[in-house]
């Protein structure tokens, strides 16, 4: 059966951070990890196209995803395979999307990413297995990846015996023991020392590590970010006030600073009066243009990004992050704000 | 918080502001508080650290 692979511009080996901003493109063969791949996949499949493209394209570009899915289409294949992604956030969020956008379009799809990748609740029904964290682990999540489409390709359905992870489909069953011996049990077992079991696992914070720092902010543009759900006071991109999916972006660039009434905060969290008064204490546009125009800041990114932090889940929130890292990264400056509520 | 770099400020509804000080008085609060922010992204951290505005 055939099988397309989705790899980014790095294992395309058409270049690393530099070369980020590739649009999609494709080869009638299998490239970079998909070589062993195809030898994992054995003599009934075969790899019949290789599509790639730059993370911060496929991250950060509208109709990114559109793009891809056609180069997929055009090799008409029976499984879509995307990775390994490690713990690569834009590669990951660009698997888990590609995975995604193929099950939608009726192409059965299956990436491969490490369980802490921001972009594994971005895959959607698609199944996801598990990869190592780094690129040095290539050859044994190769073997979960091969094992697994494998499996798929013959009809199977992925369990985490197959190393898949992630959202799986919610299933009623009917257990013997009633709830009441479970939660019993479960604390039983807590007081036994076991601080694992769970029927209701949570979602897991992770450590970032901090980016290195500029040099010097007079030599680079600087973006400003808030959480403050600060919005056009029409509010018209429907910011939520509480537990966004999304973030919105505005210009500001023909701005000195914001003016009240022109602004407002939708945050559903606190209270409000303080930010619509003077949007400059959510978002401190005055003081930012002040320090430009005396040459401490080197320009302002045009548009500033908004998102409402107010029970936001984390799978959303690093999300954003990942987003704003690519998009901000894309527009060339090198330092970021974040006003926090 | 877990974010790298954290700058401290007075209160949740008005990060890059203080509503108690007068108009004046708050814009060079708010000042203070980006220049804080421009020389924390220029130092080196390796873990969250936080950033207070020196007094004036």
């Amino acid at each position: 059966m055939r099988v397309v692979h989705y790899i980014n511009q790095f294992f395309a080996g058409v270049g690393g951070e530099d070369s980020a901003a590739t649009p999609p493109s494709s080869a009638p063969e299998a490239k970079g990890p998909g070589r062993k791949l195809a030898a994992l996949l054995g003599p009934d499949h075969q790899i019949a196209a290789t599509v790639w493209c730059g993370d911060d394209y496929a991250v950060g570009t509208a109709g990114a995803m559109d793009e891809i899915l056609a180069l997929i289409q055009a090799a008409e294949p029976d499984l879509v395979v995307a990775g390994p992604a490690f713990t690569s956030g834009r590669y990951g969020l660009a698997c888990a999307r590609v995975v995604a956008a193929a099950t939608a379009a009726g192409i059965p799809a299956l990436a491969c990413m490490h369980p802490d990748n921001p972009g594994l609740d971005e895959a959607g029904t698609a199944p996801v297995v598990a990869s190592g964290e780094v690129a040095r682990s290539m050859g044994p999540s190769l073997e979960t990846l091969g094992g697994a489409a494998k499996a798929l390709l013959g009809g199977a359905e992925l369990t985490a015996a197959e190393g898949r992870i992630g959202r799986l489909p919610r299933r009623s069953v009917l257990d013997e023991r009633n709830a009441a011996t479970r939660a019993v049990d479960l604390v039983l077992a807590r007081l036994g020392g076991d601080r694992d079991a769970t029927e209701v696992p949570l979602p897991r914070f992770d450590q970032v590590t901090p980016a290195a720092p500029v040099d010097d902010p007079a030599a680079v543009t600087v973006a400003f970010v808030t959480e403050g759900g600060l919005v056009p006071d029409a509010n018209p991109g429907g910011l939520e006030s509480a537990r966004a999916t999304r973030w919105l972006r505005y210009p500001i660039d023909d701005l000195a600073a914001l003016a009240t009434g022109e602004w407002r905060s939708v945050h559903g969290g606190f209270s409000t009066v303080f930010a619509n008064a003077d949007p400059n204490r959510i978002l401190p546009l005055d003081v930012a243009r002040e320090l430009e125009g005396e040459g401490r800041i080197g320009a302002l990114m045009p548009e500033y990004f908004v998102t409402t932090g107010n029970g936001t889940s984390v799978a959303n929130a690093r999300r954003f992050g990942v987003e704003w890292a690519a998009d901000i990264r894309r527009s060339g400056a090198r330092a970021a704000i974040l006003t926090a509520t | 918080m877990g974010a790298p770099r954290i700058v401290r400020t007075r209160g949740i509804p008005y990060p890059a502001g203080d509503p108690s000080l007068s108009p004046e008085a708050e814009h060079a609060w708010r000042r203070r508080l980006v220049e804080q922010g421009l020389a924390a992204v220029t130092t080196h951290v390796s873990q969250p650290t936080v950033f207070e505005v020196p007094a004036e």
